[in-house]
């Protein structure tokens, strides 16, 4: 992406003595980990376009501790909740939009009772709202128009908090053809990185859950495999490299569809 | 003499309720070992879920074939047990089948319940065709093996027998039968005891009226050592179950406290406590054995129907790993028992028996294949929540045993140190933006 990036922080919204109508949360994964980056800069370009009113806490940013308490460690979750909530609600945020549903979910219901009250939306539900709202617009005639695609549902989106409609509208303004895997929605079948298991190997057993998810995937033949999360982002992308189909198949974010749909 | 099978009848009536109670009050008193957790909150969305999901089996029929059937079991377990009613007044008071004086309806009612029987026997079968010939990989699973696995036969040959007694008894009842009326599946039981005599007809009658009854009392005592006990207490489940978004995961109040109390600059640490407040143990953080686990956890256990659909949905034991969350159901049922009777056999008072959940029934590598992605929480019929118990256990096995796995605790410290799980300087978190 070779294009100037317009990404302000809170600070110098603050410094301007401005409030911007959206907080767009990076996550951890978003920040540092490469192959998610490129979603961040993919929804950042969305916004941009769409000419939203948006900051970033930057390095004021810190993990919002959901795997830590995945794994047990409610200290250091609530550490971290408590970090965050005193740098949100310093600059007085009051919306939220987040490419990481592990970000969404933990801020979104497990920060309220800590003092962290918010609206939080997952970028598919926010990019939803741009489209309806005519701030961004998607040519009929695009790149992915009647390519195969199958969505993985991310749990913290999915079972977690029930967002199932808001990424397949999104590729429904796509027209792309939407084929979905058999166990999907409710019953998806996760992608292995959940519950801090993205940073430990797995424990015995006969095969990884990434490579199963993989294979319901591929049933469905699709050019494209696209989800909501940069940890499925991964994993779907190691199991399709472990099915040697990376040449055929390409895992995107249903945000890296829409930005690089023109 | 006369009035001998009255007073037997009542005699067996008694008992066999007195039993049943005495085993509720245990039970009740087990699930209370439990912590306290509120859940006093929304009681019309709570009778709600019960309505719908314990009543109106909504999630059973997400799986078409055992959710029709085992309607039909269902439906007709409780609507032929109208049946007992009569039962119970003609045992006592040595009438013969007192409502037949209503007329007409009850013929409606009998029939309805000889067409139901003959309904509940074939769907039984078919359960077992599909447990034991079919051989459903999640009847078929390691934690399935001796008393779980009979205790699912049992039930069935229980049904069985119930269904063909109630079916014999209305063959063999003469007086039934010349009525004509109800009799829609029991006429054609009849011819197989043409030629006995009407001696014979009432001695078979007689029996199986009683075999019924007994039969009934004995399934009733049953409940409380099988999976059987779902029938009951799917109701309080599905009303206590969890009604926030199955992603949150509850905070620890008594972390909240401490948390709080670290970041608040005025607080001195080293302040006596104020007059009066008590200074209690610390709270231990999350659970090794059941009495760490709330009340309603522990009610989970008892519910849980070992029907196997969370686990046959659960991406670790799909994919081999050793976790199974009905096996987590299933063990915390077992130990709580274990502590009921450690319980009565010690005058009412807990002996530490060297054992804990934790360790002696479910192992840390169950714990830690766990992916925490609702999906055994969503399979649930009766919506057990097998996460949150993982959850506590992870949470002692970390707080207060710093027993994660080594890559676990690289990456919290990475949090702790640069407030991202990986290694990477919070300064740097923005530098995406000019790569
Ligand atoms: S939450 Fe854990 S136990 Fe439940 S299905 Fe997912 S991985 Fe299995
Ligand atoms: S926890 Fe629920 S789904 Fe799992 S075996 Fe028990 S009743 Fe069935």
């Amino acid at each position: 992406m070779s294009e100037v990036l317009n990404v302000p922080t809170m600070a110098e919204c603050m410094a301007e003595g401005r409030q911007p109508e959206i907080l767009f949360w990076v996550g951890s994964a978003g920040s540092y980990d490469d192959r998610a980056k490129k979603i961040t800069k993919a929804f950042v370009k969305i916004l941009n376009k769409a000419n939203v009113d948006f900051a970033v806490l930057g390095t004021e940013e810190s993990c919002t501790g959901d795997v830590a308490k995945r794994a047990g460690n409610e200290f250091l979750f609530q550490m971290q909740a408590v970090t965050n909530i005193e740098v949100l609600n310093a600059y007085q945020v009051k919306r939220i939009v987040t490419a990481c549903p592990h970000s969404y979910n933990t801020l979104k219901n497990e920060y309220p009772q800590l003092g962290g009250q918010y609206k939080v939306q997952h970028h598919t539900e926010f990019i939803n709202e741009l489209i309806k709202s005519g701030r961004l617009t998607i040519e009929g005639e695009n790149t992915f128009k009647g390519k195969r695609v199958t969505f993985h549902d991310p749990c913290y989106l999915g079972r977690a908090n029930e967002v199932y409609e808001a990424p397949r509208a999104l590729l429904q303004t796509l027209g792309v053809e939407l084929v979905e895997m058999k166990r999907h929605r409710k019953t998806a079948l996760c992608c292995g990185a959940g519950g801090a298991q993205m940073f430990k190997e797995p424990e015995k057993g006969d095969k990884d859950i990434n490579v199963l998810r993989t294979e319901d995937a591929l049933q469905t033949q699709p050019n494209i495999i696209a989800t909501g999360c940069p940890y499925c982002n991964t994993m779907m992308t190691d199991g399709v490299k472990a099915k040697e189909k990376e040449n055929e198949i390409t895992v995107l974010d249903v945000a890296e569809l829409i930005a690089n749909a023109q | 003499m006369e009035y001998l099978p009255n007073i037997l009848f009542a005699i067996i009536l008694v008992a066999g309720i007195g039993y049943f109670a005495k085993n509720v009050k245990k039970l009740i008193r087990n699930i209370k070992l439990g912590r306290d957790v509120d859940v006093s909150d929304n009681k019309s969305e709570r009778f709600k879920n019960m309505a719908m999901i314990a009543l109106g089996q909504s999630k059973m029929v997400r799986r078409p074939i055992a959710g029709i059937l085992h309607i039909i079991v269902y439906l007709g377990f409780i609507i032929i047990n109208i049946e007992v009613l009569e039962i119970i007044i003609d045992g006592l008071f040595g009438t013969h089948r007192i409502f037949s004086g209503i007329g007409a309806t009850y013929g409606v009612l009998i029939g309805t319940f000889e067409v139901l029987a003959l309904l509940v026997f074939v769907a039984v079968i078919i359960f077992w065709i599909r447990r034991n010939v079919i051989k459903l990989k999640r009847f078929w699973k390691s934690e399935m093996t001796a008393w779980p696995k009979n205790d699912g036969n049992f039930i069935l040959y229980f049904e069985m027998v119930l269904m063909t007694l109630f079916l014999v008894m209305n063959a063999t009842d003469v007086h039934f039968q010349t009525m004509n009326s109800g009799n829609v599946i029991s006429q054609f039981i009849v011819p197989w005891f043409n030629g006995l005599s009407e001696g014979t007809l009432h001695l078979i009658e007689r029996s199986t009226w009683w075999l019924h009854i007994v039969g009934i009392l004995v399934f009733l005592n049953y409940l409380y050592f099988s999976k059987h006990l779902h029938i009951l207490l799917a109701f309080p489940n599905t009303y206590y179950a969890k009604l926030t978004p199955k992603g949150q995961l509850n905070n620890l109040e008594s972390v909240t406290k401490e948390v709080k109390m670290m970041m608040d600059p005025n607080v001195d640490p080293f302040a006596a406590p104020p007059e009066g407040a008590e200074a209690a143990m610390p709270e231990k953080f999350g659970a090794s054995d059941v009495q760490d686990l709330n009340w309603v956890q522990l009610l989970n256990a008892y519910t849980c129907t070992e029907c196997g659909r969370c686990t046959s949905e659960c991406p670790a034991n799909l994919t081999g790993k050793k976790l199974s969350p009905r096996k987590i159901m299933m063990d915390t049922r077992d130990r709580l028992e274990e502590v009921g009777k450690n319980i009565d056999a010690n005058g009412g008072e807990f002996k530490d028996d060297g054992k804990q959940l934790l360790g002696d029934y479910i192992s840390n590598e169950e714990l830690w294949a766990c992916t925490t992605c609702n999906a055994c929480v969503e399979a649930c019929p009766v919506s057990i929540d097998p996460l949150s118990i993982i959850l506590e256990m992870r949470r002692y096995l970390v707080m207060e045993q710093s027993a994660a796995p080594t890559e676990l605790n690289t990456m919290m410290t990475n949090i702790e140190n640069n407030g991202a799980p990986w290694p990477y300087n919070q300064m740097d978190r923005l530098n995406w933006k000019d790569e």
